[in-house]
């Protein structure tokens, strides 16, 4: 039995996962929690927020998010793929930034009007 | 004369005009001293916002983004690159701006989203030198995330307030080393997914009932941090210290509500939550004049800020469509555990169906009830698992409910199962 | 080759460049950190004290009283907040009491315009919140609050503007008379001068000694500080003393000319002379001592601690005289020497004519300077200065309501500040409740676009104290 706090939202419910028995969740509160659960004994994933370069905006660096969870061990890997990254403003909230980013089914994508 | 000016266009601000505006009101100001809407939003690039408003998981500037759409489709002015110096009884807006210059504004209804501010290194007195290097948390973010600048390499922080867990993640992503996160309580300030994502994830160790005793510094930067336990008294324990190499402290201690305009207006105030005294629409002391979000008392969800900025909003426009209505109060007393309420008074004769009250309790609570109370019986009573300073607690109080009050005052209370 | 060259640029150092820059020399003002004013002119209690505390016929009972005397109009030609609030030395006991008689005597002799000696009651009622415990009082109307920073740099300023040459991070390395005149090696290189006068603080008695025989050993002397939030300046109408003892004045709790609440010093002999931190023992003291004073201080507001080093030395007294040929000492400057600055810069003037120095009037020196101080002026002057400038209008520190226009006069005023601190003493931003948590990455944005420079290279303070490390995404794997 592994206990662990639940991230997916602010909540923070306490889950326990029964390795032994299928991975069953208890103590969440809504269904996301026991898919976390499950998940996150399993293949820890993260959904990975950052910046990369910006010309020409009100600011120099512009923040984009990968729009589904990436695995935890990918999270620096991303990270090394945006520096190389450089938008010229303007962009908007959901342009695609990389697509299917090292591998993963998720894409790099804006998250500010600049 | 504008219906309503509202004093801040971040989360709060954006809420309470958007709604003000559903809510029939046409002429409405937003003033913001930034050259953007939006407010601290712009710089918290990370997720986590909106699971409750928007039932999704959005950044802070998707979560913007989302209410600044929504003010394209009304006539609600912005005013841009402007503060507000100075309001007042008579509903006036002191504002200054580069083009505009000097101006003084009347308003029928004002609403104050001013937000708040972090406590610095001086509220807190840590002693050592006075190097280049001890930030804010919200300080770094922005040089980070928005400016593009790193503050530092080497990093211990100083609460474990969310910005701070945020920023540890973050430092750590952009290549930083966070030595340590340090807690002078006996239990952390920030949520606990927090906890999970942004220390637990990059090893990074979080000290509880620890402090800084000591900041060195070589050629002007920080050097080195002494780190010490504390006891019960919250005093450092000698003996008990640890030596870091650094050249970064980042302070993750508390927020204030930003007040200054609303004291000098005369509106009163909590000295609980620094923020003004509200009634169950957000109305301050003043009639006419509402206060929402942050400025009122510190959330730890910008869901709940929308929300709560919502009603002040359409208060508002009862106000300036109805006319204001005089009503009897009952005051909500702070019983055993509880360190606030918002609001700190309710009209019940106003409360239609429900009435939200917000509150912290002042320590960590396993298995409890909540109960509320006329001083002579119990009016509603909620259970709740585990219940933290940090995580801010909400309840609905019907108007049923409050009917069978007797007398001025009712009590929230927290009661170990 | 210069007439004269300062060593040290603090207000005493100020002072005297302000006052031989109304006479036709070339001047050289040595300063070895980056700004003016970095010792204990920057952290001292901000006090204009009235001068009953030198013991009668002392130097510094003179320049006291006369430095204080020219302070109001001084302030007023060059736009220093002063106000002139009046000090309270408070007894606790019977025996203080004679403590404050003895005062009163001694500023009598020492010439202290107006003093009183106050009841309980009357001290009551001139300041609500002080202990029960106070007997009675020394008041002295005279006393003043200022604001140190301004006073030094406009003093300098003039002086630059006057074509005196302010030589920042050039330390003095050695002294050498050749040809009937001194050759100052510095860190930049030789500076020439035929009269020098030693204005070094802390380092005064090095200085001192690389043309003379050693007459005085500075005893470097930290006090430490908390500076509160306005909402805790209502605690305090006067500057309020305690009986002072064997270590000074000591702790006194006073308003300060930006509206917020002084609370300080201790008084700890310590080794290093440039080191200023707090400890929490120190801060632990002065909360104990203050609480005497005024029991109600909330220390929750509290939004700086720092300290200062005075320049003590083993004489009771200030060590200013003609240590060696055409070779001015104005050392040993321990308080009332903020107090006594003008004056001292008027007996500095005074002491190279003795050596020799012929000075004749400059008849076109200014000795007056205007800024615009954004909060204090009506609204209608608001509208005006941000209709003939717009940066006036736009609000960088919300504390202290600081306009870009104010922070963009300090970058090019005459001596430009090259840190977010340097600009804090001159305009004022970040001096609030935030402590520029808010302004800060804004002011080394308009520092970085007015210097033309990148905004890396802006310092928070001192040599070497970057706030920006690098940039972020820098690095690309290949």
């Amino acid at each position: 039995m592994k206990e662990l706090v639940c991230i997916v939202c602010p909540k923070g419910c306490r889950l326990k996962v029964d390795e032994e028995n299928d991975y069953a969740v208890t103590g969440n509160a809504c269904p996301r929690g026991a898919v976390y659960g499950h998940g996150e004994i399993k293949n820890p994933t993260r959904v990975l927020t950052s910046t990369v370069k910006i010309t020409g905006g009100l600011y120099r660096r512009c923040p984009v998010k990968t729009d589904a969870v990436v695995p935890k061990g990918k999270l620096m890997e991303v990270m090394q793929l945006l520096n190389a990254v450089e938008l010229k403003s303007p962009v908007k909230i959901g342009q695609v930034v990389i697509e299917k980013v090292a591998g993963t089914d998720a894409n790099v994508v804006v998250t500010k009007d600049l | 004369m504008y219906d309503l000016i509202v004093v801040g266009g971040g989360p709060a601000g954006l809420a309470a005009a958007n709604s003000a505006y559903q809510k029939g009101l046409r002429k409405i100001l937003i003033v913001e001293r930034d050259k953007e809407l939006g407010g601290i939003l712009n710089q918290c690039i990370h997720n986590g916002f909106g699971l409750h408003r928007f039932k999704e998981e959005l950044t802070g500037p998707e979560y913007a983004g989302r209410f600044i759409e929504m003010l394209k489709d009304t006539n609600v002015e912005v005013m841009l690159d402007a503060m507000v110096l100075e309001i007042n009884k008579d509903h006036e807006v002191h504002v200054i701006n580069a083009e505009k210059g000097y101006q003084v504004l009347k308003a029928q209804s004002i609403v104050l989203a001013m937000g708040c501010r972090e406590r610095t290194r001086g509220a807190i007195a840590i002693p050592g030198d006075r190097p280049a290097g001890v930030f804010t948390a919200g300080s770094a973010q922005r040089y980070l995330n928005m400016e593009g600048y790193m503050v530092g390499k080497r990093v211990i922080i100083l609460g474990s307030g969310d910005i701070g867990l945020i920023m540890a993640r973050r430092m750590t992503l952009e290549g930083a080393k966070v030595l340590a996160c340090v807690e002078v309580m006996p239990y952390s300030g920030g949520l606990m997914r927090n906890i999970v994502q942004c220390l637990e994830d990059w090893d990074i160790p979080l000290y509880l009932s620890h402090t800084i005793t000591n900041i060195e510094s070589k050629n002007g930067r920080v050097s080195h941090v002494t780190v010490s336990k504390v006891g019960d008294d919250r005093n450092p324990i000698p003996g008990s210290e640890m030596e870091f190499d650094c050249d970064t402290v980042l302070l993750s201690v508390g927020l204030i509500p930003e007040n200054e305009i609303t004291r000098a207006a005369g509106i009163q105030m909590d000295g609980r939550t620094n923020g003004a005294i509200v009634y169950e629409n957000m109305e301050t002391s003043v009639p006419g004049i509402f206060a929402c979000g942050n400025v009122v008392h510190v959330h730890d969800l910008v869901d709940y800020v929308s929300a709560e900025s919502e009603r002040a909003g359409a208060a508002a426009a009862d106000y300036v469509l109805n006319g204001k209505s005089e009503a009897e109060a009952v005051k909500l007393v702070n019983g055993n555990g509880i360190g606030y309420t918002v609001p700190q008074q309710i009209r019940v004769s106003r409360v239609e169906k429900l009435a939200d009250v917000f509150f912290r309790v002042r320590q960590v609570y396993k298995k409890s009830v909540i109960e509320v109370s006329d001083g002579e019986k119990v009016l509603a009573s909620y259970k709740r698992e585990h219940m933290a300073p940090g995580e801010m607690e909400h309840i609905l109080l019907t108007r049923a409910q409050l009917d069978q009050a007797a007398g001025d005052t009712i009590t929230i209370a927290v009661k170990e199962a | 080759m210069y007439d004269v060259a300062i060593i040290g640029c603090g207000v005493i150092g100020a002072a005297t460049a302000f006052e031989l820059s109304k006479y036709k020399l070339s001047i050289a003002v040595l300063e070895k950190e980056n700004d003016i004013g970095m010792g204990a002119s920057r952290a001292n209690s901000a006090i204009i004290h009235a001068g009953y505390d030198p013991k009668p016929g002392t130097l510094m009972a003179r320049l006291n009283v006369e430095g204080n005397a020219m302070a109001e109009q001084l302030c007023k030609d060059l736009s220093v907040p002063f106000s002139r609030i009046g000090s309270l030395v408070m007894a606790f006991s019977d025996e203080e009491m004679a403590t404050v008689r003895d005062l009163f005597d001694r500023g009598t002799k020492n010439g202290v315009p107006g003093m009183k000696i106050l009841n309980a009651q009357e001290v009551r009622e001139m300041e609500p919140m002080v202990s029960d415990q106070v007997v009675g009082a020394l008041y002295a109307p005279s006393a003043g609050i200022i604001c140190p920073w301004e006073y030094t740099l406009a003093l300098a300023e003039v002086a630059v503007v006057n074509g005196a040459e302010m030589k920042l991070n050039t330390q003095v390395e050695g002294i050498e008379k050749k040809d009937g005149h001194y050759v100052i090696h510095t860190n930049k290189g030789d500076v020439e001068a035929k009269y020098i006068v030693n204005a070094a603080g802390v380092q005064s008695d090095k200085i001192h000694e690389m043309v003379a025989e050693k007459t005085f050993t500075i005893l470097p002397n930290r006090g430490e500080y908390y500076l509160m939030d306005k909402c805790e300046v209502e605690r305090a109408n006067h500057v309020l003393f305690q009986c002072p003892n064997k270590d000074g004045k000591g702790v006194l709790v006073s308003p300060t000319t930006g509206g917020n609440l002084i609370v300080g010093p201790n008084a700890e002999a310590v080794e290093d002379a440039e080191r200023v931190n707090n400890t929490a023992a120190g801060m632990a003291f002065v909360r104990a001592k203050a609480a005497k004073s005024v029991p109600s201080i909330n220390y929750r507001n509290s939004i700086r601690n720092f300290s200062g080093i005075r320049a003590n030395s083993d004489h009771d007294e200030f060590q200013i005289g003609i240590a060696a040929e055409n070779f001015v000492d104005l050392a040993g400057i321990k308080s009332p020497g903020l107090s006594s600055a003008p004056a001292i810069g008027l007996e500095a003037v005074k002491l190279l004519k003795e050596c020799g120095l012929e000075a004749e009037k400059n008849e076109k020196a200014v000795t007056t300077r205007e800024r615009i101080h954004f909060r204090t002026l009506s609204d209608a002057q608001k509208q005006e200065v941000i209709k003939k400038n717009p940066l006036y209008g736009r609000v960088i520190c919300r504390c202290e309501t600081i306009t870009e226009g104010e922070i963009v006069d300090a970058i090019h005023s005459p001596i430009p500040p090259c840190s977010v601190d340097g600009v804090k003493r001159r305009a004022g931003s970040g001096l609030g409740r935030c402590q520029g948590g808010f302004c800060g990455p804004r002011v080394v944005d308009i520092l970085a676009r007015e210097l033309k420079v990148n905004p890396m290279e802006i310092l928070q303070d001192g040599e070497g104290s970057k706030i920006l490390l690098s940039e972020t995404k820098q690095e690309v794997n290949a």
